[in-house]
């Protein structure tokens, strides 16, 4: 194989409901050799464990399915390669559904599934080799919920989509993988790089951070928005990546945002922890090792990026079963909003209570929307006098019939409360379940994964 | 000396972070970094996040991006679906810290480029 000089990847998807023209915008708008996307969330799995147990055929990220019917020829005819963690719990029924796509456009594509994320089928026996799966930020053992477990998924590194990519691949489908993997995964397979090469992997870890979440390092979500252009048509990223690991951050020439030194740091703090260990499945990366420069024209070089040995583990989600929940809303006019809306809040406890419903402290929810919700407990001036605000009220438990009676005592607020309070269009609110998040490790010698590669 | 928001020199980038939120503060110049070092420690944040954040704050830096990155425990009402907060991600936490109220010296206001 002749390799690259550079190697031009982009994301086009942040999360599951990110806007399509992201990645339509993407091929047509200038030059690429890989689009990347980005489908899963945490409580995505959950979604989609509960999607593929009513249907079979189900439990993936059906949006790629209708881009990949709208971008397809055109990324074919450009050589650009599609790497995608749409997979969710259910790999195999996605390749089908892309497959279906590409006999549709008469291509000539490869299609490679990456597997052994899903361990929710081996849960038992790994626990009964010694695995405990202990919360990683509580300590306890999993064998205290194991009964409400509905999803639990490996986050796999970037090696099995370099394998995918190197037996030919066009499309790479994958399940639950680390974020930043979508993109180091290309590069390894473009540079040759090995589990040695810790830099390396470290610098497209950090490449694919900067990445993993959209327009969010392009002037989308920016302190200083005032001062991004043409945000409507904002700009995708790419980084334009070398083999030594350097790196430069761009979008397409004419689109809309900035990339600039402040964009690009943005989205290096975000969800971050240490940044001196960022830990992924691949390689521990510095992220307080790089230089960082602004060379205009909306271009971001890094360069210097340092890594060290991976962990012997693999950081698992599981998902699962947690009560219930319940929220609705209703909007009061001024004048005197804020006094009416303390009100409504006040008649609604009484009512159920006087019902025998009554809800602890951390069990209920009072906001008032309009009078600084988002920064509470911050001064700022005129807060408690806005000319109209939202009323939101909730409760959580354990007992759905409890959380639902709640749902039934905020419309009648309308007729028999203060006056002006208005809104409620959406009826009474239902009881939904809460999804649990549980984090914990597993020794990765005990995960299998597999690559393997279709034709329509 | 009148008091001077944070976001004159720095901005800052916020998301969820298990039952907790990150607080990602980007100063504007080599000065306001060295200001901010001395200035946001963890005490200062957490009194600043006494109405958001029930836990505790924890400090990571990184002078390379001239970032302070601070953790916030338990600032979202409970992680992920159980939370039943308009911001259960924590999304607008680092707008809420630019507003916090510094005596910041004529020096780091004058290191600051306009952006």
């Amino acid at each position: 194989m002749t390799r690259k000089d550079k190697v031009l990847i982009a994301n086009g998807q942040g999360f599951w409901g990110d806007s399509i023209l992201g990645p339509v915008r993407l091929i047509q708008e200038g030059p690429l050799d890989y689009l990347t996307l980005d489908y899963l969330a945490e409580v995505t799995m959950s979604i989609m464990q509960k999607l593929k147990g009513r249907d079979p055929s189900m439990g993936y990220a059906t949006d790629f399915v209708q881009l990949l019917d709208r971008i397809l020829p055109e990324a074919v005819e450009k050589g650009v390669k599609i790497v995608a963690n749409a997979g969710g719990v259910n790999p195999m029924a996605c390749k089908d559904a892309v497959l279906e796509v590409v006999r549709k456009h008469g291509l000539n594509v490869k299609v490679a599934v990456v597997e052994g994320d899903d361990i929710l089928g081996h849960l038992d026996e790994l626990m009964a080799s010694g695995e405990a799966f202990k919360n990683m930020d509580t300590g306890e053992p999993l064998s205290k919920v194991r009964d409400g477990v509905t999803s639990a998924n490996v986050y796999l590194g970037a090696f099995p989509i370099a394998e995918a990519l190197d037996q030919g691949a066009d499309i790479v489908i994958t399940g639950r993988g680390t974020d930043p993997g979508l993109v180091l995964g290309p590069l390894i397979h473009e540079f040759g790089w090995t589990e040695k090469d810790l830099d390396q992997l470290a610098a497209g870890t950090v490449a694919g951070h900067i990445l993993e979440c959209g327009a969010q390092c392009t002037g989308g979500n920016y302190t200083d928005w005032q001062n991004i252009p043409k945000m409507a048509m904002i700009g995708y990223p790419i980084v334009e990546a070398l083999a030594d690991g350097t790196f430069t951050v761009t979008k397409h020439e004419g689109t809309g945002g900035r990339v600039t030194r402040d964009t690009v740091v943005h989205q290096l703090s975000y969800e971050m922890g240490d940044p001196a260990n960022y830990i992924t499945p691949d390689v521990v990366a510095d992220f307080t090792s790089f230089e960082i420069e602004d060379e205009g024209n909306d271009r971001v070089r890094i360069s210097g990026v340092k890594g060290t040995e991976a962990t012997p583990t693999y950081k698992v989600s599981m998902s699962m079963r947690d009560g219930w929940k319940s929220v609705g809303s209703l909007t009061v006019s001024g004048p005197d909003a804020l006094a009416k809306a303390k009100l409504a809040a006040e008649i609604v406890w009484q009512r159920l209570s006087y019902d025998g419903f009554d809800y602890a402290e951390d069990e209920r929810l009072v906001e008032f929307v309009g009078a600084n919700v988002c920064h509470e407990g911050i001064d700022i001036p005129n807060a408690d006098q806005p000319t109209e605000v939202v009323l939101r009220l909730g409760v959580k438990g354990p007992d759905k019939a409890k959380v639902a009676r709640f749902g039934s005592e905020l419309v009648p607020l309308v007729t028999s409360g203060p006056p002006g309070i208005t809104g409620f269009a959406g009826g009474r609110p239902k009881a939904a379940e809460i999804i649990g998040y549980w984090p914990a490790l597993l020794t990765k010698d005990k995960v299998k994964t597999r690559v393997s590669v279709f034709s329509a | 000396m009148p008091k001077t928001e944070l976001k004159a020199i720095a901005s800052a980038r916020s998301g969820d972070k298990g039952e907790g939120s990150n607080v990602g503060v980007i100063a504007h110049s080599e000065a306001a970094y060295r200001f901010l070092v001395e200035a946001l420690t963890e005490d200062v944040v957490r009194e600043h996040f006494k109405g958001i954040n029930h836990g505790g704050v924890e400090r990571f830096e990184a002078p390379n991006m001239r970032v302070l990155n601070f953790l916030l425990e338990d600032s979202l009402g409970g992680g992920g679906s159980a939370s039943l907060k308009t911001d259960a991600q924590g999304k607008t936490h680092g707008l809420a810290i630019l507003r916090m109220q510094l005596d910041i010296p004529q020096d780091v206001l004058d290191s600051v480029r306009p952006a």
